[in-house]
Parts: structure tokens; sequence; C-alpha cells
């Protein structure tokens, strides 16, 4: 499998992209409108919910005015934090699915695939069970360190041997040890019925029911992450024609794919641990991101970076809208709106691939 | 996805393709029948089956009331007591032979599924067939409050349905391994939603049941779910092992294997719906075991070195791996005894780590 790497035929090259497709949409155009989208779903964020507050409200209460009435009490202790977490969470998400897919070359890649939900589930449920942990933000910690742990386990087994950790070994070793942890974690639940309960909770992913004391001590992880991911786009789109030609091309490949497997670390364990696994955006954000700027990283990290928390937002508002007064949970919502839209796009357009 | 470009999505090893096929002999049994048996493979297979015997044996031979391999072999031929028959062949035998049966068909289809999407990490999952079979039996589960074969027949229908419905939706001029990959994610993405959302909104006690049952396990099983299975497989396997040299071929890429006389889009619709149905089988026997068909094909090809289909290395991989999980499950926590799905995971993703590592170390992989 060590040749995998060198394989591909140079005329898979990025260069192949039909130009037709890219001259349609300018890229700074789209990535302007992705951006009032963002905006837009921010505002729907804070506005819409089972109480509906004006926008004048809202804005008022973001400037401290409005006072203790309800509405901007709801806005200020609810809203925003969840708007916040969800913002994080999103970019968090859409970046890790880009990394994780350029680094492993796997359309199936996601960022669970290091370990790390495997691992925050792994740690949750053992702190659950065991350790008789109940506050929300112990939890959350614990499903970091759970992360953390399990992601560099997974690399350096992944990168143990010959020729150091190829796309293939990574994706393999991840798939190894996630299933190893899932078969602990649901021996775990299946033997305890409370621990379940929280458990499948946690399992679908929600913004819901966090203060800004999550959010403010998950940014760091959050800002480093983004920051490296960001980091990472040129030497990615060097490795992305292979290890020589990457090298060749001045690229470091051992230290890039460290550094993008460091961020989908820190990025996917903080988004894991602060709202649970939530499915589906990371896999499916850079793949509708890649049919709109084709396979260049400088352009599709930013975009996964606007995209995935816009979705994700309106992910959320949508789950309190559709069922009020009761909620469905983010990770739902973005399932059933985003899956559809890819399979169209799958359908219809000549998709960029890894 | 062109011959050229399908090289990135394609991990899987192509260095020595020429190599091997050169090594092996043709074995020809009549016209325009032949195999290409390779020794390693070969002595690979033979080590599978005599693990396979040795573990069957254990199985038969152990547990609450340990019985002699003489007894058991004296009650196989029909020569045993009452009570050793009760438990031989009532118990543990129709168990075991689920077992080997389910394993057996999830490793073939999952070497059939790494092949046809050209993805290491390829598997019934990739197609939806898991997550539809899940919906099918929660629906029946948790909102009809169904049980036992209603559950079997839920998750065939879901599963099934959702296959072909994918299927249908990646058909444009033939299906193509990409496009496939994606239009599966997306239609698991909006099940696996569902079933989140089954197992939130109904009672733990319920939820808990019907995540057993999703877990996969063989508890239980006897005569009723290995017959179908048992036929299922005498009719699928020789269908995929007669693909498997096509099979082989699509490997190097559409174009290539058209040049050499495949008929691409025909072989892979054979190929995936053998495949589907062998999954489809197992769900029913067993539930969606985790794990099997993404682990088995990947350590037999390790074994075996071989990069062709490996169809049959995979099969008793598969059967082995489900075996001896197996065993760990209803011994290890004992007198629990936890659904074998939950070791499938741990017994196959240590395994596959510890080979992974021993094979790099040595600079293969």
């Amino acid at each position: 499998m060590s040749t995998s790497t060198s394989a591909p035929p140079p005329a898979a090259a990025p260069a192949r992209r039909r130009p037709a497709a890219r001259r349609r949409v300018s890229r700074p155009a789209a990535l302007v409108t992705a951006l009032a989208l963002l905006v837009l779903a921010v505002l729907a964020s804070l506005a819409v919910g089972s109480r509906e507050v004006p926008l004048g409200t809202v804005l008022d209460a973001l400037r401290g005015l409005g006072g203790t009435s309800q509405d901007a009490l709801v806005v200020r202790e609810l809203r925003v934090p969840r708007t916040l977490v969800g913002i994080v969470v999103g970019v968090a998400l859409g970046l890790s699915g880009a990394l994780m897919q350029a680094l492993t070359r796997n359309p199936l890649a996601d960022p669970g695939l290091l370990g790390v939900n495997a691992g925050a589930a792994a740690a949750m449920v053992t702190a659950l069970a065991f350790l008789g942990v109940t506050s929300r933000l112990q939890l959350v910690w614990a499903a970091m360190a759970g992360a953390a742990v399990v992601s560099v386990a997974v690399y350096v087994l992944g990168a143990t041997g010959r020729g150091g950790a190829t796309p293939v070994r990574l994706a393999l070793a991840g798939t190894a040890v996630s299933a190893a942890l899932y078969a602990y974690t649901s021996a775990q639940v299946l033997l305890d019925t409370t621990t379940f309960d929280r458990f499948r909770f946690w399992q679908v992913g929600s913004l819901a029911g966090h203060d800004t004391t999550v959010f403010w001590q998950m940014l760091p992880f959050f800002a480093v992450g983004t920051a490296l991911a960001l980091a990472q786009a040129r030497p990615l789109n060097a490795l992305a024609l292979g290890d020589d030609s990457g090298r060749a091309l001045g690229a470091h490949v051992t230290r890039t794919r460290v550094l993008t497997a460091l961020a989908v670390t820190l990025l996917c364990g903080a988004a894991t641990a602060t709202a649970g696994p939530i499915a589906f955006v990371g896999l499916a954000v850079p793949h509708l991101v890649r049919a709109l700027t084709g396979p260049d990283q400088r352009w599709v990290l930013p975009f996964s970076c606007v995209l995935s928390p816009a979705l994700l937002l309106f992910g959320d508002v949508l789950g309190r809208v559709v069922v009020r007064p009761g909620e469905l949970e983010v990770g739902i919502v973005t399932a059933l709106l985003g899956a559809p839209v890819l399979v169209a796009l799958v359908r219809r357009r000549r998709l960029a691939q890894l | 996805m062109s011959a050229p470009t399908a090289g990135r999505a394609v991990p899987l090893p192509r260095r020595g393709v020429a190599d091997r096929a050169r090594r092996g002999r043709t074995v020809r049994a009549g016209r325009g029948l032949s195999v290409r048996v390779e020794g390693r493979t070969l002595t690979v297979c033979l080590g599978l089956l005599l693990a396979l015997g040795a573990v069957v044996a254990v199985s038969l031979t152990t547990g609450d009331y340990p019985i002699s391999v003489p007894d058991v072999l004296r009650t196989l031929v029909g020569q045993g007591q009452r009570a050793d028959e009760f438990i031989v062949l009532g118990l543990r035998l129709p168990r075991v032979v689920v077992g080997l049966l389910v394993g057996c068909a999830l490793g073939v289809a999952g070497a059939v599924f790494q092949l046809v999407t050209r993805n290491p990490l390829g598997s019934p999952d990739v197609i939806g067939f898991t997550s539809g079979a899940v919906t099918g039996a929660l629906v029946v589960l948790l909102v009809l409050h169904g049980g036992g074969w209603q559950t079997s027949f839920g998750a065939l229908a879901g599963g099934g349905g959702t296959a072909v419905l994918v299927y249908l939706l990646s058909t444009r001029g033939g299906v193509q391994g990409y496009r496939l990959i994606l239009v599966g994610i997306g239609v698991s993405a909006v099940l696996q939603a569902a079933n989140d959302y089954l197992l939130t909104r109904s009672r733990v006690e319920d939820a808990q049941q019907a995540q057993l049952w999703i877990t996969g396990s063989l508890n239980g099983r006897g005569w009723e779910q290995a017959t179908p299975l048992g036929v299922g497989l005498a009719v699928l396997l020789p269908v995929l092992l007669l693909s498997g040299r096509s099979l082989t071929l699509l490997d190097l890429g559409d174009d290539a294997a058209r040049a050499l006389g495949v008929d691409v889009a025909r072989t892979r619709l054979v190929v995936l719906v053998a495949a589907t149905a062998l999954t489809a089988l197992a769900a029913m026997a067993a539930g969606p075991i985790a794990f099997v068909a993404l682990a088995a094909p990947q350590v037999a090809r390790r074994l075996t070195g071989a990069v062709g289909a490996g169809l049959v290395a995979a099969g008793l991989t598969g059967a082995l791996l489900l075996l001896v999980s197996d065993f760990a499950a209803q011994r290890l926590f004992a007198p629990t005894q936890l659904p074998v799905g939950v070791v499938t995971g741990a017994v196959g993703g240590l395994y596959l780590a510890y080979l992974l590592v021993t094979q790099w170390r040595r600079g293969r992989g």
C-alpha cells in the first residue's frame, strides 16, 4: 500500500478542472455571498425561537440596552451563547472536514476518522459511568481529553513504520482504533441504562444548553486550530499532486501531515466536546465547497469556514421552529437539510475530486 | 470518473498486480473455466480453515456445560446422549453455523464493496444499506412495537429500499464508484438522523432494546436464521466468484478494464446486487454487525498479500472474526452476554491495528 501515494497519474492534477464551470461564478463574489448568508444565519439565530424577538430588540439587547426585559434576557442569556457556540463549532467542523479529506485523500473521510469522536465518546461514557461526573463543563473537558489522547494515538499508529503517515494508513488506523473504542462505548451503554440515557442525547449533537463559560474555555482551541488549518492550505495543495511532486514543489510532507492532523484534533475535538458528534456537516460541506471552487485549498478552506457555520446555524434555527414548542437537535436538522443538496450536486455536476 | 482521475480516490495498491498474476499457476477445469491458484493465498486459506475448525470445536465443547470432543463428534453423527444432543444440536451448533455464515457473507460483501468503490473504507454502509436497515428495524421496534421476525423484515425492507434508492440516484450513464459513495453518504446521513430521532424520542428501556438489535447479536439464533442465509450464500457466492476476475480487472480503471473486454456497468451492477443481498441476509439473521465487512477484507489482504478480489480469503477471515468475537462475547463478561457486535469492533479493530503496525515495520502494507 506504500505505493498508493505515488500511484495517481499526473492527469489527476487540479489543473484538469473544467475551466467553464469556474468562469460562471467568480470566487470572491461567491465568498461575499456566503458571508452574507452567514450574517443572515446569525441574525436568525438571535431572533427566532420559541419566543420571537423583533430584530430591533435583539440589536438593543446586544448593545446592552433593553435592561432586564424578558426578550433581552432570552437574547443575552440563551441565544448569544448558543449562536457563538454555533459559529465556532461550525467553523471547526467545516475546516476539519476539509482538512481530513485533503489529508487522507478520501471522500469518505470525516472529522471522526482520526478517532476524535470515538475518543470523546469513550471518555464521556467513562466519566458518566465510573467517575460519576454530571456537570456539563466537566463532561466537555472529559470529551476533549479523550479526543486529544486518542487522536494522538491514531496518528502515532498511522505514522509507525517506513514512509510515515500516508493517507491510507491514517484512514485505516483511525477506523481500527475507532472500532475498538466504540466497542467499549457500546458495551458500557448496553450495560448501564443511566449512562445510555445521557449518551443517546449527547450523540445526536446539539448547540443548546451552554452558557458562555464553555465558549470562552474552548475558544483558544478553536482559535489555534483555525490558524493552523488556514496555514496548511498551500502545502496541502502541493501534496495533492502526490508526495514526490509535493516535495519537489518545496512542501515538507511530514510537517504538513503532522500540523494538519494537529489542527483537525484541536478543531474537531473542541467541537465534539462542546456540541456532541454532529455528523455530516464536516463530511458534506467540503464536498459542496469543492463543487463551487474546485480543489484549491486556498479557496476550499475559507469557503468551508463560512458555509459550514451558516449551515449549522440555519439548521439550529429550523430545529427550534419546526416542532414548536419542542426542539429538533441541530445534528438531525443539518443532515436532513444538507443531504438532499449533496445528492443533487453529485448528480448534476462533474465533481471536483480529491 | 474517468480512468486517469480515478487514481486519486483509490488508495488500493497497484504495484505488483502483474507480478503476482505471473506467479501462481492456472488450474483449468473444462472449457473456459480456469482459476489462478497462488501458493501463499492457498496456504493462508488452509490456515484460516484450520483456525475456523479449532474455534468451532472450542465453541461446541465449552460453556456452562462442557462436553468432550469425542462426545460432540458422537452427537454430530447421531450417536450421542439425549442431553448432549439438545445442547450441541439444539443450541451450540445452530449458533455457530449462523455465526459462520454471517461472518462469511459480511467478509465477502465487504471485499466486493472495497473493490467496486476502490476505497479501503468501502463497506455496505457506503450504499446506505446499514443505516436503512437500522431505520427499518427501529420503525418496527419503536413505532410499531413489533418484534422477532418483523424486525428482521423491517431491516430487510429498509436496507434493500435504501440500496435501490442510492443506486438509482447515482446512475447516470452507469454507476460510478465516486458518485455512489457520495450519494450513499447523503442518503445515509438522512437515515442516520431519523435513527437518532427515533432513539432519542422513545422510552429509554425501548431505546436500549433497540440499541441491542442495532449492535448485532447471535444470542438465541438458530436454524430458522441459518437456513435462508445458507441458501442465499450457496446461490450468491458462485455468482460473485465467477465475476471475481472481471472485478479484479476493474481495479485497473474503467477504461483499461473495458479494453480487456469487461462489461464494466454490468459487472458493477451484478456484484453490487449480489453483495447487497449477502449483507441483507446477514443483517436479517444477526442485525447489522459492525466492522466485519470493513476489517475482514483488509486483514485477508494483508495475510495473503494478494491484490485481487481475494473473496474466499475475505469470507473465511470474516467467519473467523465473527466466531472468535462471539465466543468472547459469550464468555468474557459471563453471566452477562454481550452482543457480538460489541466485540467484533474490539477484536477486529485491535487485530487490524496490530497487522498494520507489524506489516509497516517490514515495509509492506
